[in-house]
C-alpha cells in the first residue's frame, strides 16, 4: 500500500468543502483534483469557474498544469472574458473559492506579494495576487491551501494582498467587503476554521499532533474543544486521486 | 490600405519603440506570444512598460534581459514552477536594473483596462477594499459610491501604446480570431492605441466574414499581422499545439541565477535569428506538441 500523502489529505479535505450543485472557484493546484474528487463522489452537479473566463459543469478528463490548458478548454460549456467571470463573483453569484497563499495571518489575511517591511525593496519577492485577492473579496465563502510551516503561520503578514476577516471584529463589512472571507485554511498538518474570525483548529491530520501544529504554527495556537484527526481518505477517493494524478505532479511533491 | 502583413521583427521595429506600454499575455495561461517576447529580447528594447494579468514566464524573460522600466500586472511567476527567479533579481536586487511595480490584481487589471476600451477615466470596484495591494498600487482610490454611500475602489483607465494577440487565424487586414478562453484580450485590444496580431495563419477574408463572434477586435485597430506558426511555445494555442510543460519547468531550473539566465537566452533567443529557427532547434519535441493537440 503506497503511503498517504499530505497532498492527498489536503486534496481529499479540499473535495469536502465542496457542496453538490455549488458554484466554485477552482482555481490552481491541489483544488483542481479537489473539484475531480467533489463531482466523482459528493458534489456531482458542482460547477467549476476559471478566472481566464470558462465554466465546466465536468472536470478535464486529465491531469491540468493550469487551468488554461488545452484539456480543461475542450468541453468547457462557457468561454468567455476574465471580466465576466470575475463579473459574476463580484455580484456574489459564486458560492465558494479556493486559493493558496504564501503567508498567512491568525485573522486570514495571506500575503502573497512580497516578504519585509518595503514593498518597493523586498527581501523576497513573490508572484503577486493573481486572481487570489478578488476570489478572497467576493466569494460568499474562502478556503486557503497552504503549507504548514512556522515562518508562513505569522502572527501578522508583511503586505495584506488579500484580503481575511482583519484584526478588529466587523473589519469586512466596514472597509465594504462583500465576500464571506476566509472558511477553512488546510494546510499540510491540519485544518482550521474561523468561528470569530480567527483561525483554530479543527483537526490535525493522520500522523500529526495539536502538539506538532501548535510548534510549526507562529501565533497562538487555538484549538475547537472536540479536536480531532483529519479524517483518512477512503480508498475510492484515493483511487481517483492517484488515478487523476498518475505521476503524483502535485500531490506527491516534497513542499 | 498600407499592408499590415510583415515580419516580426519588422512589427517591433515599427509598433514597440523604446519606452513602449505593452500589454502581452492577455489570455493568462494560453497563447502567450513568447515569439514577440524573444524578438523584443533580440532588437534589445529597453524600459518598456509591461502591462498583463498573469504573464506565466514572459514577463521573466524580458525583465532579466533588462527590457522593462515598469509593470503593471497581477502575477509575475512562473504558473507550473513556481517563482520567478529573473523579477526576483530585479526586485531584491536590482539586477540587472530596478523596475517600478504597480500590483494589480487580475480583475484590476481587465477593468483598467476595460475603462480603457470603453473611453471611460475611471472604473469602480468592490474588490480589494482595505488591502494594501489596493493601497500599494498607488493610482488607485477609494471613494463612496455617489449612488448608495458604500465603499467602491476607484481603478483609473489604462491605455497601451500596445496590445500584442496570439491567436489561431487572422486575415491580412488583421481581423484577428482567438477562441478558447479570451482572459483579458478584448479589453486590452480595444484599450491600445495599436494591436499587433501575431497569428499561427494567415486565411482568406471569407473565413473571418463566416464567423465573425470570434474576431477580437475591429481590423483598424491593428497596425501589423505577423503570420509565425508556434508563436506561443512553450504556452499552448487551442486546437493547434499543447503545453510544454516541461520547458517552463527547465526554465525555471536553468535560471535561478543571473548568469544562468544569460545562458538560457543565449541558447534559446540570442543565438537564433527568428522563431523558425526556434522551432526547428525544438525539432520533434516541437511536432508531438502538434500531434498531440491534432488527435484530439
Amino acid at each position: 500500500m503506497t503511503p498517504l500523502t499530505a497532498g492527498e489529505i489536503m486534496v481529499a479535505e479540499a473535495a469536502r468543502q465542496i457542496r453538490d450543485g455549488e458554484k466554485v472557484f477552482v482555481g490552481m493546484r491541489l483544488p483542481l483534483i479537489a473539484f475531480v474528487v467533489a463531482k466523482r463522489t459528493h458534489a456531482p452537479n458542482a460547477i467549476g469557474l476559471f478566472e481566464l473566463g470558462m465554466v465546466r459543469d465536468e472536470p478535464a478528463p486529465e491531469l491540468l498544469y493550469t487551468m488554461g490548458d488545452p484539456p480543461n478548454v475542450r468541453g468547457a460549456t462557457w468561454s468567455a472574458r476574465t471580466v465576466d467571470i470575475m463579473g459574476l463573483l463580484a455580484r456574489g453569484e459564486v458560492d465558494a473559492g479556493f486559493i493558496g497563499g504564501a503567508e498567512m495571518d491568525r485573522h486570514g489575511d495571506l500575503n502573497t506579494t512580497a516578504i519585509g517591511p518595503d514593498r518597493a525593496h523586498p527581501a523576497v519577492q513573490l508572484p503577486g495576487s493573481g486572481g487570489a485577492a478578488d476570489i478572497a473579496s467576493l466569494a460568499k465563502r474562502l478556503i486557503v491551501i497552504m503549507p504548514h510551516d512556522k515562518r508562513r503561520l505569522r502572527e501578522r503578514v508583511d503586505f495584506v494582498t488579500t484580503p481575511g476577516h482583519g484584526s478588529t471584529p466587523g473589519w469586512r463589512a466596514r472597509v465594504g467587503l462583500r465576500g464571506g472571507g476566509p472558511d477553512v485554511l488546510i494546510t499540510t498538518l491540519g485544518v482550521f476554521r474561523f468561528p470569530e474570525g480567527r483561525a483554530v483548529l479543527a483537526s490535525y491530520h493522520p500522523g500529526a499532533s495539536v502538539e506538532r501544529v501548535r510548534a510549526e504554527t507562529g501565533w497562538e495556537l487555538e484549538v475547537v474543544p472536540d479536536v480531532h484527526e483529519t479524517e483518512t481518505p477512503s480508498e475510492a477517493v484515493l483511487t481517483i486521486v492517484r488515478g487523476y494524478d498518475r505521476d503524483g505532479f502535485w500531490t506527491r511533491r516534497a513542499e | 490600405m498600407t499592408p499590415k502583413v510583415m515580419s516580426m521583427a519588422e512589427a517591433v521595429r515599427r509598433c514597440v519603440p523604446d519606452g513602449a506600454s505593452v500589454a502581452l499575455g492577455l489570455a493568462l495561461e494560453p497563447a502567450i506570444p513568447f515569439a514577440l517576447v524573444h524578438e523584443l529580447v533580440r532588437a534589445r528594447r529597453r524600459d518598456l512598460r509591461l502591462i498583463g494579468p498573469i504573464s506565466d514566464m514572459a514577463f521573466d524573460i524580458l525583465i532579466s534581459a533588462g527590457c522593462v522600466a515598469e509593470i503593471d500586472a497581477a502575477w509575475v511567476g512562473n504558473v507550473s514552477a513556481g517563482l520567478a527567479h529573473g523579477y526576483r533579481r530585479a526586485m531584491e536586487k536590482g539586477i540587472p536594473r530596478r523596475i517600478v511595480v504597480r500590483d494589480h490584481s487580475n480583475l484590476s487589471i481587465g477593468l483598467s483596462l476595460l475603462a480603457g476600451a470603453l473611453g471611460s477615466p475611471y472604473i469602480p470596484t468592490r474588490s480589494l477594499l482595505g488591502t494594501d495591494l489596493a493601497r500599494a498600487n498607488g493610482t488607485f482610490r477609494e471613494a463612496p459610491s455617489p449612488f448608495d454611500g458604500t465603499p467602491t475602489l476607484l481603478l483609473p483607465a489604462i491605455e497601451p501604446d500596445v496590445a500584442v494577440l496570439a491567436v489561431q487565424r487572422s486575415d491580412e487586414d488583421g481581423n484577428a480570431q482567438l477562441w478558447g478562453p479570451w482572459g483579458i484580450s478584448q479589453e486590452a485590444a480595444l484599450a491600445s492605441k495599436a494591436v499587433i496580431v501575431v497569428a499561427d495563419e494567415l486565411v482568406d477574408r471569407s473565413v473571418i466574414r463566416a464567423d465573425p463572434n470570434r474576431t477580437v477586435a475591429p481590423a483598424f485597430k491593428v497596425a501589423a499581422v505577423v503570420v509565425q506558426r508556434g508563436a506561443c511555445h512553450p504556452s499552448p494555442l487551442q486546437d493547434r499545439y499543447g503545453r510544454d510543460h516541461s520547458f517552463f519547468h527547465a526554465y525555471h531550473d536553468a535560471t535561478r541565477s543571473a548568469e544562468g539566465y544569460a545562458a538560457w537566452a543565449k541558447e534559446w533567443i540570442l543565438d537564433l535569428p527568428d522563431h523558425e529557427a526556434y522551432l526547428a532547434k525544438l525539432g520533434p519535441r516541437w511536432e508531438a506538441l502538434v500531434a498531440q493537440e491534432r488527435a484530439r
